[in-house]
């Protein structure tokens, strides 16, 4: 392809998108100087009552993600197993817990945190790691604790749920001293609410066929729809990446040149073979066209009122993809095959998260049985490339594609 | 270890034979047309199911190959719980009229859905405890959740559960319950007056048996055992710290090198008996209580160095050499406690050793050496 073409056909707004996240980084790590407080939060975990707050959000999944990317995971993981902790548990716990100590990875470990919380939505790993964190920065924990709905959820979990939701404020207010500002707390909800409905959008631009981007560019922008949630800058930001996508599709440029194959991902992505994965199936003519992972941060969007933003992020936290029966997730990959019209679905065995792969054996019966597409499971890890084998992965991908194009035959 | 001759408790053989047959203590339990309901974990409430008239069978693999459950849980998941699927998808938990799942560990919690929606039994439900145990919402939500709990058992028993129903079945419990402790007591006062691998089968069919059958033999054995004279030389004094125990030949290999084990916080120790209930209070609100104070597991959370101090004061109590961690592999919740509980203990002078086993596995093969160097360090 010729590099006209190949510039064509990058999305335009990563670059945008790299220097809200280099701003984003710059102002927590200066936090301190510019007397903000910092607080280290779960990926799945309400940030808007810390924005509400003025206290700096920060993400050790996300820095993860970061670590991963950057093919520094395999040393601070080996750091961590030096430490004690075994290689069987989560790579972003056992980078994110190396890293607090020898200050490693891309940006030279993350800024101090103040506070910590923790919501077990999506996983009991997290509860483990931020007991971790607690004991070694020895600063205040706040655990929201959101008990899984394997099939509903029931008036005990609302009422406790909510009850937390009220403590997470008192929580705040101790910690900052003040008091909090409920009216802005409203205001922060509704851009949550909106930037939740945007990066949906963006989301759904894949829907098109040939498909304006992929999973793989979802990975990337799903950033700030994570980190700066409930702000003015992550709206702006999806508004424009979706007139650049809605803009790609009348121009009828694709993400991956000639597509005939659509498929769907499961479970979070292989961070340090990103760009592999990527040209591997690009170059079968397939596009990851979405994925269950970066879906789960507008997935609860039915259960939010962005009027009565405090009441109904009770509801909304607690029912994520993740904290949900298997049963369950199997529908949502459902729909999603439906939606996006999907001729395969690819699930990554991921060794670091249980609650996301223990499951994904009964998912792939149900898809097989119910939406008759074809299913491949690959073992790996997201950060931890020792459980990555690129021959042997090469070798199931090629497989699976050719049934994929077999049946499209 | 050069102890005395340890006469045969006869009563220690029928746990002997319960825990190697369960079908046979199934069967038995069903004579008295009593339902049997299944659970993985020591926060089940156990006093409920009692009190609605079910028997709550605590489950164990039987160690079989994994062949229908790696269709439904990949390798890295821990042995126990494909162990226990595995059982279940081959027909050998056929006797089991349902099963409960109370939310532990994010395996079980899998398993849980994986059981629900690939099992056909009578009887299934959640009991989705709080994580966290040391708040006031959380004791409410506690009660709440309990409460569910009560009403599905009534549901399926077909009977409401009485407030006499329920005091009933924690006297039992608490007898139960006094009488391990006494035993494990007086293997910590005179150690090696009961084989480890004796007090493992007790402890065990303690959790697998109908539960008055147990209540009838355990103070048989303690008093057999108030009775004897101290062996003449315990040994080195281990507690074991872990999620379950399933090897009685951990404790036999413990023995042989010198060492004898004197308390545990384990899962299927004393993390499940330790804490009786208060008799005289509303019994709800009394169980909730137990089993939000009793001795934590580490996927729960509370106090942020509970489970050192908890540790720390095993060892004080039973004066102890060292602890030893054995940790199922793939258990995360134990695996990402270790290392501070291991400089936790280090820094009140405690040694500790840490071995890791898969449930599976048949034998502890070279273990034992390490076990061995241990004991002879300590």
């Amino acid at each position: 392809m010729s590099d006209k073409l190949l510039e064509k056909r990058k999305i335009k707004s990563a670059k945008k998108m790299r220097d809200i996240m280099t701003t984003y980084y710059l102002d927590a790590l200066t936090a301190g100087q510019n007397n903000k407080q910092v607080a280290w939060i779960t990926s799945g975990g309400p940030v808007e009552p810390l924005v509400a707050m003025d206290i700096i959000p920060v993400y050790p999944e996300n820095h993860g993600a970061m670590i991963g990317a950057s093919k520094m995971g395999e040393d601070l993981c080996i750091k961590a197993e030096n430490m004690g902790y075994s290689p069987d548990l989560c790579s972003y716990a056992r980078t994110d817990i190396s890293c607090s100590i020898v200050k490693g990875g891309p940006i030279g470990g993350l800024p101090k945190p103040d506070m910590l919380i923790c919501c077990t939505n999506i996983c009991g790993t997290v509860l483990k790691w931020y007991e971790i964190q607690a004991r070694f920065y020895n600063i205040p924990l706040f655990i929201l604790d959101t008990p899984i709905c394997h099939t509903q959820y029931s008036r005990e979990i609302a009422k406790y749920v909510r009850t937390q939701i009220d403590e997470y404020i008192v929580f705040l207010e101790t910690i900052t001293h003040k008091k909090f500002d409920y009216e802005k707390m409203a205001q922060v909800g509704k851009l949550a609410f909106e930037g939740q409905l945007l990066w949906q959008k963006v989301l759904n631009t894949t829907a098109h066929k040939p498909s304006p981007m992929s999973a793989f560019d979802a990975f990337f922008f799903l950033a700030l729809i994570v980190t700066l949630r409930g702000t003015q800058i992550a709206i702006d930001f999806y508004k424009e990446l979706i007139e650049e996508m809605e803009q790609r599709i009348q121009d009828g440029i694709s993400i991956v040149p000639n597509e005939e194959h659509r498929l769907l991902w499961d479970n979070l992505p292989v961070w340090y073979r990103l760009k592999w994965l990527s040209g591997k199936f690009s170059s079968h003519n397939a596009c990851l066209v979405a994925d269950t992972y970066t879906s789960a941060w507008c997935s609860a969007l039915k259960y939010i009122d962005e009027n009565n933003f405090l009441d109904s992020i009770a509801e909304a936290y607690t029912r994520i993809y993740l904290n949900i029966g298997v049963d369950q997730m199997a529908d949502q990959v459902l729909d999603m095959i439906k939606f996006y019209n999907a001729d395969g679905l690819v699930m990554h065995s991921n060794r670091s998260c249980k609650p996301y792969s223990f499951g994904q054996m009964d998912i792939m019966k149900i898809v097989r049985e119910k939406a008759g597409i074809p299913v491949l499971m690959i073992e790996a890890d997201m950060v931890d490339p020792r459980n990555f084998s690129q021959s042997q992965m090469e070798t199931r991908i090629d497989a699976f594609m050719e049934i994929i194009k077999q049946r499209s035959r | 270890m050069n102890t005395q001759k340890i006469i045969n408790i006869k009563e220690v053989d029928i746990f002997h034979d319960a825990i190697k047959n369960v079908s046979v203590v199934a069967s038995r339990i069903k004579k008295n047309q009593k339902k049997i309901i299944g659970t993985l974990c020591s926060y089940a409430p156990e006093e409920l199911i009692y009190a609605a008239g079910f028997h709550p069978m605590r489950l164990f693999s039987s160690k079989s190959d994994i062949v229908l459950a790696q269709n439904h849980l990949q390798a890295y998941c821990c042995s126990l719980v494909r162990g226990v699927l595995e059982d279940s998808l081959s027909g050998r938990l056929d006797f089991l009229d349902g099963a409960v799942f109370p939310h532990t560990c994010d395996s079980i919690q899998r398993l849980s859905d994986i059981w629900r929606m690939n099992t056909r039994y009578e009887f299934f439900t959640d009991v989705i405890l709080p994580a966290k145990l040391n708040t006031p919402s959380a004791r409410i939500y506690m009660g709440d959740v309990l409460a569910r709990f009560k009403k599905d058992l009534e549901t399926a028993a077909g009977r409401e559960i009485t407030n006499a129903d329920l005091k009933e079945s924690i006297r039992k419990f608490n007898l139960i319950r006094k009488n391990l402790s006494k035993i494990y007591a007086l293997q910590s006062q005179t150690p090696g007056i009961i084989k480890g691998a004796d007090l493992h089968a007790v402890v065990k069919g303690s959790m697998m048996m109908d539960r008055d059958e147990v209540a009838d033999l355990l103070p048989a054995i303690a008093a057999r055992l108030e009775k004897m004279g101290a062996p003449k030389k315990g040994g080195k004094r281990i507690i074991i710290s872990g999620s379950i125990c399933d090897f009685p030949g951990f404790y036999t290999a413990i023995e042989a090198a010198g060492g004898v084990v004197v308390g545990d916080d384990l899962c299927t120790g004393q993390r499940w008996f330790k804490g009786e209930i208060p008799e005289d209070e509303n019994p709800m609100d009394a169980i909730a209580a137990r089993l939000l104070d009793r001795m934590i597991c580490p996927a729960k959370h509370s106090a942020l160095t509970v489970r050192g101090e908890n540790i720390v004061s095993l060892v004080r109590q039973n004066k102890a050499d060292g602890v030893v961690f054995m940790l199922l592999k793939f258990c995360d919740p134990h695996a990402f406690d270790y290392p501070y509980l291991k400089e936790f203990l280090a820094k009140e002078g405690i040694k500790t050793l840490l071995i890791e086993v898969d449930d599976q596995q048949q034998s502890l093969g070279q273990l034992s050496t390490r076990i061995e160097t241990f004991i002879h360090m300590i």
